[in-house]
């Protein structure tokens, strides 16, 4: 089985309006997957309903074979989520929050965990400090290091560097691409094209409630209209592909 | 029940309390502001009340343990209704953890820290006069009686904390419980009082539970009140219990 992650046919309405209807992809085991999304597409509710935290109203999600809605103690064992807005303890310390969360995932030297982690974040002279007295990118990173905890083969990351500054961004993606070479699944979402365009195996595009396109970054170049690369000279980046295949859609 | 129901619900007891230690506002409110009041009706009121006692601290005692719970528990609703917001209680719901064991965590945390508020307030009394010819058996009756009205305004907390909307909705329900110790036995007996006021004063469930506590410390015959006190906890604590767990569930 080589599949992280199979979704078909998803939707979701909150209250009268429809925000996925029937989102249909594919996450290979050990890619770094990107789905890319304005503000309000639904980027958001897809991660919930794959972490098991909201059900879906119609279709069907699995992680790792299990299916999100009948069995989420199984799916739970296998992902951990970093959600969109960081959820860390702020009146615990930073180390007093990795400790928190080794302990809940039963590993033997909760300690141990927490040292290894703030050292590798960075995070070591703050490592006494409240989370509330934290930076927002500070705040990032101890989120982030507190789903790394327990080794968990799927990663969700909701939109991880938004509100950094440039330098965490890189820094970011680093560690995303350090956790997919050492084998982790890694599904983010973002709103920066440049940034699917670094790290992602796989990019798939959601626009008014479906999928509109998916593949890898050179799939999604030869999807680029034709009439319009007569003009163009150099490699056509993500933004303009985004762009034109929103154009596309809507005008057909 | 999942097998770390009770290791993961340690570590929930063990992380709300360091917000309680670290919360000097919560001090204030669950054990200084009980002490004040006691100290202004003793000291100055008390002269001219006539509670037809010669010890007014035993007469008082009951009802500002009851205040000092009904003002303890609110601090519940606080952190639940926080724990939600800042995406928390998500986290933990994303991880193979028990998910009750985040809202028992909270209840224990309730039922500790307002034991250890009666228990400070209660050594305040001794040393302003406070004297109890009770037994040990009295004074478990005199626990129990306050741990099963604790948890039954710990379960109202909860409904609060998990369907407000804001942090005001989330800890207005209880201003209301702190003041019906006013209207009930607890300062002045019900006879002074006006008919109409005396009939609600003498049918809410605090005067009665209020007698009961009075009767067991003061070893004289508790009759009928220690029944009606035990059937309002235990029906404000089935019924708030049903409600919050709904609430908790819909909440995810
Ligand atoms: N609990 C909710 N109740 C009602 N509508 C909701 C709820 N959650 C999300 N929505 C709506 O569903 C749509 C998709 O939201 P979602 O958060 O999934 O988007 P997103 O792609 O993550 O957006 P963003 O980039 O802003 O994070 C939005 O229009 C949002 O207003
Ligand atoms: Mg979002």
């Amino acid at each position: 089985m080589d599949k992280a992650i199979e979704v078909k046919g998803l939707r979701k309405c909150y209250k009268d309006t429809e925000v996925l209807k029937g989102v249909d992809f594919e996450v290979k085991r050990g890619e770094i997957f990107a789905l890319l999304g304005a503000n309000g597409a639904g980027k958001t509710t897809i991660v919930r309903i794959l972490a098991t935290l909201l059900k879906q109203d119609g279709g069907t999600a699995a992680v790792h074979g299990f299916d999100v809605a009948s069995e989420p103690e199984k799916v739970r064992q296998a992902i951990s989520l970093t959600g969109q807005f960081a959820a860390v303890d702020e009146i615990l310390t930073g180390r007093e929050n990795l400790v928190m969360i080794a302990k809940l995932r039963h590993l033997p030297n909760p300690r141990a965990v927490a040292d290894e982690l703030l050292n590798r974040f960075g995070l070591n002279d703050a490592a006494n400090r409240k989370a509330s007295t934290y930076s927002g990118g500070m705040r990032r990173r101890l989120d982030i290091a507190m789903s790394l905890i327990g080794s968990p083969q799927l990663i969700f990351l909701d939109e991880p560097t938004t509100g950094l500054d440039p330098e965490a961004r890189i820094e970011t993606w680093k560690l995303v691409k350090g956790l997919a070479d050492g084998g982790t699944t890694v599904f983010l979402t973002t709103q920066y094209l440049d940034e699917a365009e670094q790290l992602a195996d796989q990019i798939a595009i959601l626009h008014k409630g479906t999928i509109i396109a998916n593949g890898t970054l050179e799939e999604l170049k030869k999807l680029f209209p034709p009439a319009k690369k007569e003009y163009v000279e150099k490699q056509p980046s993500l933004e303009e592909i985004f762009l034109a295949i929103i154009g596309y859609k809507e005008g057909a | 029940m999942n097998e770390h129901f009770f290791s993961d619900m340690s570590v929930m007891l063990g992380r709300s309390m360091r917000h309680i230690m670290r919360s000097m506002d919560t001090i204030i409110t669950v054990c200084i502001t009980p002490i004040a009041m006691l100290l202004l009706f003793v000291y100055v009121l008390g002269g001219a009340i006539q509670a037809g006692t010669d010890n007014y601290v035993n007469y008082l005692l009951p009802g500002i343990l009851l205040m000092a719970i009904a003002s303890g528990i609110s601090y519940t609703a606080y952190r639940l209704f926080q724990d939600k917001q800042r995406g928390i209680i998500e986290r933990f719901h994303s991880m193979p953890i028990a998910r009750s064991a985040v809202l028992w965590g909270h209840v224990l945390t309730s039922l500790v820290s307002n034991a250890l508020s009666v228990v400070v307030i209660i050594l305040v009394a001794l040393i302003m006069g406070f004297r109890s010819s009770a037994g040990i058996l009295e004074w478990l009756a005199v626990a129990g009686i306050l741990m099963l009205f604790t948890l039954a305004l710990t379960w109202v907390a909860a409904i609060a904390g998990l369907a407000a909307n804001s942090m005001e909705g989330a800890t207005a329900f209880s201003y209301p419980l702190i003041f019906l110790p006013f209207i009930s036995s607890a300062f002045v007996p019900t006879e002074s009082m006006p008919a109409v006021v005396r009939a609600f004063a003498e049918n809410q469930p605090v005067t009665s539970i209020v007698e009961a506590i009075r009767a067991l410390l003061s070893t004289q015959p508790v009759g009928d009140e220690i029944w009606v006190a035990l059937a309002w906890c235990l029906g404000i604590l089935v019924v708030a219990y049903f409600f919050a767990v709904r609430a908790y569930k819909k909440g995810n």
